[in-house]
């Protein structure tokens, strides 16, 4: 609703102040473009999703694993956690060019900046959701026998179940922004490309294009990821309180 | 065999002794409860016979076996019921088997129907009442293999009635499915209902002070409260506490 009332009126004051289209478009504009050079964008939309989604397959299994293993040898949690949130205090529009220095136009440099954005929010979401297991429960499993690999799998794993996915939830949204920024360094294609192309050559309304593909692409894939949660945690109810009940 | 017999245990934590030289033994198909006041170190007994820490001293043999330190030797339900919320009813009562790697989803489902689950193997433990989810903890110990089953305070958090209600229930039910019991708890009427016998503890660092027979015959009806006898047991065993709690 909120979302309608500001195009409506972003609609009616465009052309109030006669603002000229290559400085910003109405959205009738944006959406006539949208329609119109489909053609010409298509390409870069499914290359961009292709990069976004293995992107992100590698940056969570990264992510989870590393939580998995930060989580079961302590000592290497000591050692490599300040290392994961200095790893996400470097500016990655700094990092970009050093790994196209390095690794070239190629895909790999690409998938090393999407693979950096996703994996943090899930391994921190991951190794919280591990960590605040209940004390009762542990404490149960280790009276009726349970080592540390059944305590794992059978209490731990599906106890980080909710907190998994909403990392995964961000590193989904993550990804594309990721993708995109990776293509702005030197693609062949990818919404990325198109955006900057658009706005050199001042098409606003195609960087607006642009900017619309993008929001609905991390949508999608964040409802994607709302709808396999829904489908693998079942025991969860909307009322919560789901412990003790 | 499921005779358990501790002998002279002693446990410090940081040097505050907890318990001292404990002796204890439990028959075959016996149901023992242990009565003590609050912080006299019952649950660092219970810690001790499942296995979560080596005692400084003393031995714990089940079956004639030394078991210290050795996790999963017996059954355990402990004071919350503990299910696990992802879990289903029937796949909950099935986990300490499970874990000792002897599943037999025939029997458990027998046995949720036996406790008045029917109807809920499927169902998730947030939809079960106080009562129900003690139930489905305590099948899940009775499904365990192991001959002994160890009870910690299971019926504290729950209201009077549900609370009559259950031991009623869990003596039924252990009447049809023997096990060796150790059933500790705070509440004298309880371990006097249940029992075949009561140990009474003292203060820290813990002892025996006193073993009660209970001599009501099985099976036991709610009215053995209100006797005689029954007031009579209370009253001995209340001063027994008392004196072992004013040293």
């Amino acid at each position: 609703m909120v979302l309608i009332l500001l195009l409506i009126i972003w609609q009616v004051l465009v052309p109030l102040f006669e603002v000229p289209e290559w400085l910003l478009p109405n959205p009738y504009q944006i959406g006539l473009e949208a329609v119109n050079s489909w053609p010409n964008y298509s390409g870069h939309l499914f290359a961009t999703i292709h990069l976004s989604i293995l992107g992100f397959l590698i940056g969570s299994s990264v992510g989870l694993g590393g939580a998995m293993m930060l989580h079961l040898v302590p000592k290497l949690r000591e050692t490599f956690y300040p290392l994961l949130i200095l790893s996400q205090n470097i500016p990655i529009i700094v990092l970009a060019p050093l790994l196209v220095i390095w690794f070239g136009f190629g895909l790999l440099p690409k998938l090393i900046i999407i693979i950096l954005v996703c994996f943090f929010p899930i391994t921190i979401a991951a190794l919280d959701g591990f960590r605040q297991t209940s004390g009762e429960l542990l404490h149960y499993m280790k009276m009726a026998g349970a080592d540390r690999h059944e305590i794992f799998w059978k209490l731990e794993w599906p106890h980080a179940m909710p907190s998994i996915f909403s990392g995964l939830k961000i590193a989904a949204t993550y990804s594309v922004m990721g993708a995109v920024i990776s293509e702005w360094l030197g693609a062949q294609e990818g919404i990325g490309v198109y955006m900057t192309l658009a706005s050199s050559s001042f098409q606003t309304t195609q960087v607006f294009v642009a900017i619309l593909l993008i929001m609905s692409l991390s949508m999608l894939f964040f409802a994607a990821i709302v709808l396999l949660e829904k489908r693998i945690i079942r025991w969860k109810t909307s009322g919560g309180g789901n412990l003790n009940g | 065999m499921a005779e358990l017999a501790i002998e002279q245990l002693t446990k410090s934590f940081d040097g505050t002794e907890v318990l001292k030289e404990l002796s204890l033994n439990i028959r075959d198909d016996e149901f023992v409860a242990v009565l003590g006041p609050s912080g006299s170190g019952k649950s660092t007994l219970f810690h001790l016979i499942g296995g979560l820490y080596e005692p400084d001293a003393g031995s714990i043999l089940l079956g004639g076996e030394n078991i210290n330190g050795q996790k999963g030797s017996v059954s355990y339900m402990p004071q919350s019921p503990s299910l696990l919320p992802w879990r289903t009813v029937l796949d909950n009562v099935l986990l300490g088997a499970e874990i000792a790697g002897h599943k037999d989803q025939q029997a458990a489902i027998q046995m949720m129907e036996k406790a008045g689950l029917a109807g809920y193997e499927q169902s998730y433990p947030h939809q079960l009442s106080g009562g129900m989810k003690q139930r489905a903890a305590f099948i899940r110990s009775l499904l365990s293999p192991q001959p002994l089953i160890l009870l910690d305070e299971p019926f504290s958090a729950l209201d009077e009635f549900t609370r009559s209600e259950m031991q009623k229930w869990l003596l039924d039910i252990w009447q049809h499915n023997k096990r060796s019991i150790l059933f500790v708890t705070h509440n004298i009427e309880e371990a006097l209902f249940l029992a075949d016998r009561i140990l009474v503890l003292s203060k820290k660092p813990a002892r025996v002070l006193a073993e009660f027979k209970v001599g009501f015959a099985r099976p036991r009806a709610e009215d053995i409260t209100l006797t005689e006898e029954f007031l009579q047991y209370k009253k001995d065993i209340y001063k027994v506490l008392k004196k072992g709690t004013g040293e």
